[in-house]
């Protein structure tokens, strides 16, 4: 059981800087992130992309913005799970939450606070009417063990990056590793391009373009995908495989969460601006996954809302405790880890 | 200030005619936004960056679009739903030359 004073669900921009702002009350934060990253959105969609309403920065790539915020937390030591979603949640007697991922880790917390942005990244599925029947039969969409298809027949569909490295990789793992993409262009690294393109003239990658997977037959596992060839020759191929991958990029789902006994409107949950909490005492939202009168989506907004959400929460772990807030040009930021950076000191000194 | 007409089917198969500024710096995808046409949360995903295609509609009048870029045309070859006439709403500019517009949204994916 993982333990901390702060449980964050989502380890966005929003998430990692209310790190910071509950490390000033001297709260630690451990954060849950369904992507294998920090940086949500910021490192998984576009960290290549300029931001330019950072207050402070007339220009920040999202990517760095991460990196910044990794480092102005890291003397306060948060503590990641990252990789798995955040499934349940149960109250216990004292008031505290136990909240357990979709891998069965638990973490204990006084306080939970969910900076969700759009949801959990999940996989995309392609409309194939029987699809749902053959996942861990044969499909899945994405690779979590790549020896899992050592000798198998495997057939990838995509066109970005991710089908073209896993083609690239499965090549000298499976037997058999056939492409599949709707166009005969790919988006990707030049030099993922080039590889593939080599391995096809050596035979070692079967490309079927432009193409698409439109059936899945197999009694009880997957046993051979028909595919519908396009273009100047149209045609349908059936092929025997015995698994189909397809990698179509992740798109958001707010996911279990929502059956967490939250108010939700328009797919957001629903707060009380004085401190960002939701409807139930304890759990808080802030950043893209809440929604009030005016709520903008906004990282500088999310900022925000970390910061009156720590104020809040220090109460309510500390509810006798007196307290004022302090500048940090005042209090300097001192770390868990025994760092200490403050403004340096004026001398008085005469001058003779 | 300017508004063109534009006549957007939501996914629930239902015609809106609505008006949209060329003077705001809006896309298609905006102005269904702004007049909530489709959910929160179930459009314009990504915020407009073409690299979600929530927003992709199918354009049914013949006006003569802006051309698509690389990562438009990128993201609808991974799209779901696609036809020859699917764009991302993201990347049509509301400007004078789109007035008359007529545009229906591809379902949810």
């Amino acid at each position: 059981m993982i333990k901390t004073d702060i449980l964050i669900i989502g380890a966005g921009p929003t998430g990692l800087f209310a790190v910071f702002e509950a490390g000033l009350l001297q709260l630690k934060c451990h954060l849950i992130d369904a992507l294998p990253q920090p940086g949500g959105q910021c490192a998984e969609i576009y960290p290549k992309k300029p931001i330019y309403d950072i207050p402070g920065f007339p220009e920040v790539l999202a990517g760095d913005l991460v990196d910044n915020l990794m480092e102005q937390i890291r003397p306060f030591q948060p503590t990641f799970t990252l990789g798995e979603r955040a499934n349940t949640i149960d109250k216990l007697e004292d008031g505290t939450f136990v909240v357990t991922t979709n891998k069965g880790t638990k973490h204990h917390a006084p306080i939970v606070v969910i900076a969700g942005g759009l949801g959990s990244f999940e996989p995309r599925k392609p409309l194939i009417p029987n699809i749902k029947n053959y996942e861990d039969k044969g499909v899945s969409y994405f690779i979590k063990d790549p020896e899992i298809y050592r000798d198998k027949r495997v057939l990838i569909a995509g066109g970005g990056d991710s089908a073209l490295d896993w083609s690239i990789y499965l090549a000298d793992v499976a037997s058999e590793v056939t492409l599949v993409h709707r166009r005969n262009e790919f988006r990707g690294a030049l030099d993922s391009v080039e590889k593939v393109q080599s391995l096809k003239n050596l035979g070692r990658i079967n490309l079927i373009t432009p193409a698409e997977v439109v059936a899945l037959k197999g009694d009880g596992k997957l046993e051979s995908v028909v595919i519908n060839k396009s273009g100047d020759t149209e045609e349908e191929i059936i092929k025997e495989v015995d698994e189909f991958i397809p990698l179509f990029g992740l798109s958001p789902k707010l996911g279990p969460i929502a059956n967490w006994g939250l108010e939700i409107e328009k797919n957001a949950i629903k707060v009380d601006t004085f401190d960002y909490q939701t409807n139930i005492p304890g759990i808080y939202a802030i950043g893209d996954v809440n929604t009030y009168p005016g709520k903008l989506k906004l990282i500088l907004c999310g900022f925000h809302e970390a910061t009156l959400m720590c104020q809040s929460a220090y109460q309510r772990i500390f509810p006798n405790k007196r307290y004022v807030m302090k500048y940090t040009t005042v209090g300097g930021v001192s770390g868990f880890d025994g760092t200490k950076r403050e403004a340096p000191k004026a001398v008085v000194k005469t001058i003779d | 200030m300017s508004d063109i007409k534009i006549k957007i089917k939501d996914r629930e198969g239902v015609l809106h005619d609505v008006d949209a500024p060329t003077d705001m710096n809006m896309n298609l995808m905006e102005v269904v936004r702004s007049y909530e046409l489709a959910p929160e949360g179930t459009i314009g995903v990504c915020g407009g960056m073409a690299m979600c295609a929530s927003c992709q509609c199918y354009v049914e009048s013949d006006h003569t679009l802006p051309e698509m870029s690389d990562d438009e045309d990128a993201m609808l070859a991974e799209a779901f739903h696609v036809q020859d006439n699917s764009r991302l709403g993201c990347q049509i500019q509301m400007t004078e030359d789109m007035d008359g517009l007529e545009v229906t949204l591809a379902p949810e994916s």
